[in-house]
């Protein structure tokens, strides 16, 4: 139990999956405008992440280390993450209409957020077991989340501000995320 | 003529990080030195020269609907290929790359210009602007890792420039010196040039990515 809530605490402070991992940088720049949208986004990519780590663990350990194709996991990944967005989107669609109202447009954008991706090599390369990889990558979504929700405050702040011309638009928005990463980097050690 | 405009294109006037802001992700995270850009640069060049040959030589033959499935697979291959070459033949630079190498995959300069560019074109300019992309890449790479490593290593390529006597500023090559050099370079960049680079995140990106723009303003 202890050992869980470390992995999930640490993949959401310490090894933040935008502020110190650098994955899912687009969707970290282009839905954190407002605190809507970043918590839409960010709830799909929790709940996308989480079953995606489950499935292509899964598909890993029974096909791929079986049959020895590991140099295969590249191409299986992202096809098993593709296939599985598109079901998702389906079966929301179906059965849980608001659900799907809440995430819908945010879906199709995750096939090629490299987050949810990247989790899945994660867990790979750490050898992680199929229930750690999902505490895991439940984890670093939460830590998403926390970034892209403490972002939009960040950038809401910054709309009122007096920012030079060549500075606006694009190059504050990535200084200001250099200064909410040094508060994260504030966490690095916290779990030895 | 139009192939020299093909070729250079891609370096300059559409630079893939600079102008068109595509694959933020790699250009941050790995940029810690500059051999390490080098080494990025190249390795998503020849996927990007390879997929956009492919893509382009399939134009006819890949139906609408399912095109972007066919094109991350095509992709996927590639980067499959890159990374056992490079397992084989420079397992170092493997090694500090990590999991970015596949993450090659996502990179959205590639799908961009596979959307953008090759599946219009013949296969000549698009292997052509598969190379101009690609250097424009490696050199914005280049130049976003010097500068981290030059401040915050006190080297370049290697080779100590400080001789000892300033302590470097480590800040510049842990992460957050990734989103403080980038933001500084292009605000340099709109300071010198006419076009200003405003937009965020992945307008100029395929895959509907202009939807997480429409979803902002919904």
């Amino acid at each position: 139990m202890r050992e869980m809530i470390v992995i999930i605490m640490s993949a959401i402070l310490v090894e933040n999956f935008v502020l110190s991992q650098f994955l899912g940088i687009c969707p970290f720049l282009g839905v954190s405008k407002n605190l809507s949208t970043a918590i839409g986004m960010s709830g799909a990519v929790i709940f996308v992440m989480t079953i995606a780590s489950f499935f292509t663990k899964l598909v890993y350990d029974v096909l791929l280390v079986t049959y020895n194709l590991e140099y295969l996991q590249t191409i299986t990944f992202i096809l098993v993450i593709a296939a599985l967005v598109q079901f998702v989107e389906v079966i929301l669609k179906k059965f849980m209409p608001p659900l799907y109202k809440a995430l819908g447009i945010y879906l199709p954008l995750i096939t090629t957020n490299c987050a949810v991706l990247g989790v899945a090599l994660i867990n790979v390369q750490r050898e992680y077991s199929i229930l750690r990889s999902v505490i895991y990558s439940f984890g670093a979504g939460v830590g998403f989340m926390l970034a892209l929700v403490l972002f939009a405050g960040v950038r809401g702040r910054l709309e009122h501000c007096d920012v030079p011309e060549s500075l606006k638009g694009l190059p504050i928005t990535m200084i200001a995320a250099a200064l909410v990463s040094v508060a994260f980097f504030g966490f690095k050690g916290l779990f030895g | 003529m139009k192939a020299v405009k093909t070729l250079t294109n891609g370096i300059i006037k559409e630079n893939p990080t600079l102008r068109l802001v595509l694959g933020t992700c790699p250009t941050l995270a790995i940029t810690t030195s500059a051999i390490n850009g080098i080494g990025m640069g190249i390795a998503a060049t020849l996927v990007l020269i390879g997929s956009n040959a492919v893509i382009s030589l399939f134009r006819k033959q890949i139906p609408d609907k399912v095109r972007i499935p066919a094109y991350i697979t095509i992709i996927a291959g590639f980067v499959t290929i890159v990374q056992m070459l490079l397992k084989a033949y420079l397992p170092e630079l493997d090694k500090s790359l990590g999991i970015y190498i596949p993450l090659i995959v996502v990179n959205c300069i590639i799908l961009a210009r596979a959307e953008m560019y090759a599946n219009k074109n013949t296969v000549f300019y698009s292997i052509l602007d598969g190379i101009g992309m690609g250097l424009g890449f490696t050199l914005a790479l280049l130049l976003i890792g010097s500068i981290r490593e030059i401040l915050g290593n006190g080297t370049w390529f290697g080779i100590n420039l400080t001789a000892g006597l300033i302590d470097p500023a480590i800040i510049m090559i842990l992460p957050p010196g990734g989103f403080l050099a980038f933001g500084a370079v292009v605000g340099i960049l709109n300071k010198v040039s006419s076009v200003k680079v405003r937009h965020t995140g992945c307008r100029s990106c395929a895959m509907n990515c202009g939807e997480c723009e429409k979803g902002v303003e919904a």
